[in-house]
């Protein structure tokens, strides 16, 4: 019991997907446009990740080593499109709003990480904790920018009006740029605190090696390095 | 029938420009842009396999999945398809063309978790494009690729000597500066 309120905590907060590893930052930045979008889009991740994490976890021992990733990819698309029927059955204000980004959590690499890096290593009870941890991390940091964009470039929070009437909204945070803006500041807070703290921020500054090899590098470096570690 | 295809092209190069507007392909476009070139090898490993993956995947969804009636499993084939194809282009290049492995190589493995082109697939299929329109769309978008990931480069490199305050350090100053791209790519909304 303990373990699996610790892979709660470690995805929540430890390595918090969004602002912690940084993965999965496509739908990140497109979706949250509004915080209602960004708790529905963290919240479909999660089904999806809890799902897969418990399907390969239950075949660990069957699926062969050499064909691992391509099995993976598979039982997560599978539970990707699922998701995708449901969605567009029962909600289909959220399937219309979230758009290509649902079909493209098959290649949100918090999942395929987690497949590989947990859930192939270890039983069905903690790969799901696992599984809803990240996820639930992965919502978190979704409906933080959410909100942030949505209250400044639309005044409203979860659609109710938050700002005075008078409050003239800045529209430019619910376009394009505002989401690379806001991530922006969102992570320069979290390095500021780790400074204050006197904790290493991961910054390296000087580099001069292949970006590959580098710890600022996005997730499909993570991916590639962990394939050729092995 | 060449002015629409153009149209398709300029659309979706710099009007939706696939990092700055659809949000796309950021992983590669923030982690591989440190060097201008490794970011133009990077952009045109994107470039080669969008192209070819688009004519794969129109081709299968046109000649297998329609006439079967299971378009539903389009996203299940389509990562299955782009996967087994980088792996191809991968092996092929190694044995036939050192020139290119050498300098694509190290990038193709990458871009399978590249989600510019599964949804480039899948847009293709969504906006009902034929194959050759599918091709130019995925041709034009993976140049979009190209061009944003060595613009962001290019500051990059001129960004290291700059004394940033120290909590920007790393991602965010260049998140910044992607947000600044993106606004300057707005401008070409006006070309509609």
């Amino acid at each position: 019991m303990k373990k699996c309120f610790e892979r709660l905590y470690n995805g929540l907060l430890k390595e918090n997907p969004t602002f912690v590893l940084m993965l999965g930052m496509c739908p990140t930045l497109a979706v949250t446009t509004s915080a209602i979008n960004g708790v529905g889009m963290g919240l479909t991740t999660t089904a999806v990740l809890i799902m897969s994490n418990i399907i390969i976890s239950m075949l660990r021992k069957v699926i062969p080593d050499g064909v691992r990733i391509p099995a993976f990819i598979v039982v997560i698309a599978s539970f990707v499109t699922i998701t995708e029927l449901l969605l567009k059955a029962y909600i289909p204000s959220l399937y219309d709003s979230l758009g290509l980004y649902i079909p493209l959590i098959v290649v949100n690499c918090i999942i395929l990480g987690r497949a590989e890096s947990y859930a192939s290593k270890n039983n069905m009870i903690y790969s799901a904790f696992d599984g809803l941890g990240m996820g639930l991390g992965f919502t978190l940091g979704l409906t933080c920018i959410g909100i942030v964009r949505e209250l400044i470039g639309n005044g409203t929070v979860f659609n109710f009006a938050v700002m005075p009437e008078s409050y003239e909204p800045l529209t430019i945070f619910i376009l394009a740029p505002g989401a690379f803006l806001v991530l922006a500041f969102l992570v320069a807070i979290m390095n500021a605190i780790k400074l204050a703290k006197g904790r290493d921020t991961g910054i390296t500054g000087d580099c001069d090696k292949l970006c590959r090899a580098c710890p600022n590098k996005g997730c499909a470096g993570k991916m590639t390095e962990r394939r050729n570690a092995e | 029938m060449i002015a629409q295809l153009i149209v398709i092209a300029i659309g979706s190069a710099f009007i939706n420009n696939v990092v700055l507007s659809q949000f796309l392909g950021i992983c590669p476009f923030l982690g591989v842009s440190k060097k201008i070139n490794t970011a133009a090898g990077m952009g045109s490993a994107v470039v080669f396999v969008i192209t070819l993956a688009s004519a794969v995947a129109g081709a299968i969804y046109k000649f297998i999945l329609v006439p079967l009636d299971i378009t539903y499993l389009q996203t299940i084939v389509f990562i299955l398809v782009i996967a087994a194809l980088v792996q191809f282009v991968e092996m092929f290049l190694k044995k036939k063309m050192k020139g290119l492995y050498q300098a694509l190589g190290v990038y193709l493995p990458l871009i399978t978790t590249n989600c510019a082109v599964l949804g480039v697939a899948l847009t293709n299929v969504q906006k009902d494009y034929t194959i050759l329109e599918g091709v130019i769309n995925g041709f034009a978008t993976a140049v979009g690729f190209l061009i944003a990931i060595v613009i962001l480069a290019g500051l990059r490199e001129k960004m290291e000597y700059n004394d940033i305050p120290k909590p920007f350090r790393g991602m965010p100053i260049v998140l910044l500066t992607a947000c600044l791209m993106a606004i300057a790519f707005f401008g070409f909304s006006g070309l509609k």
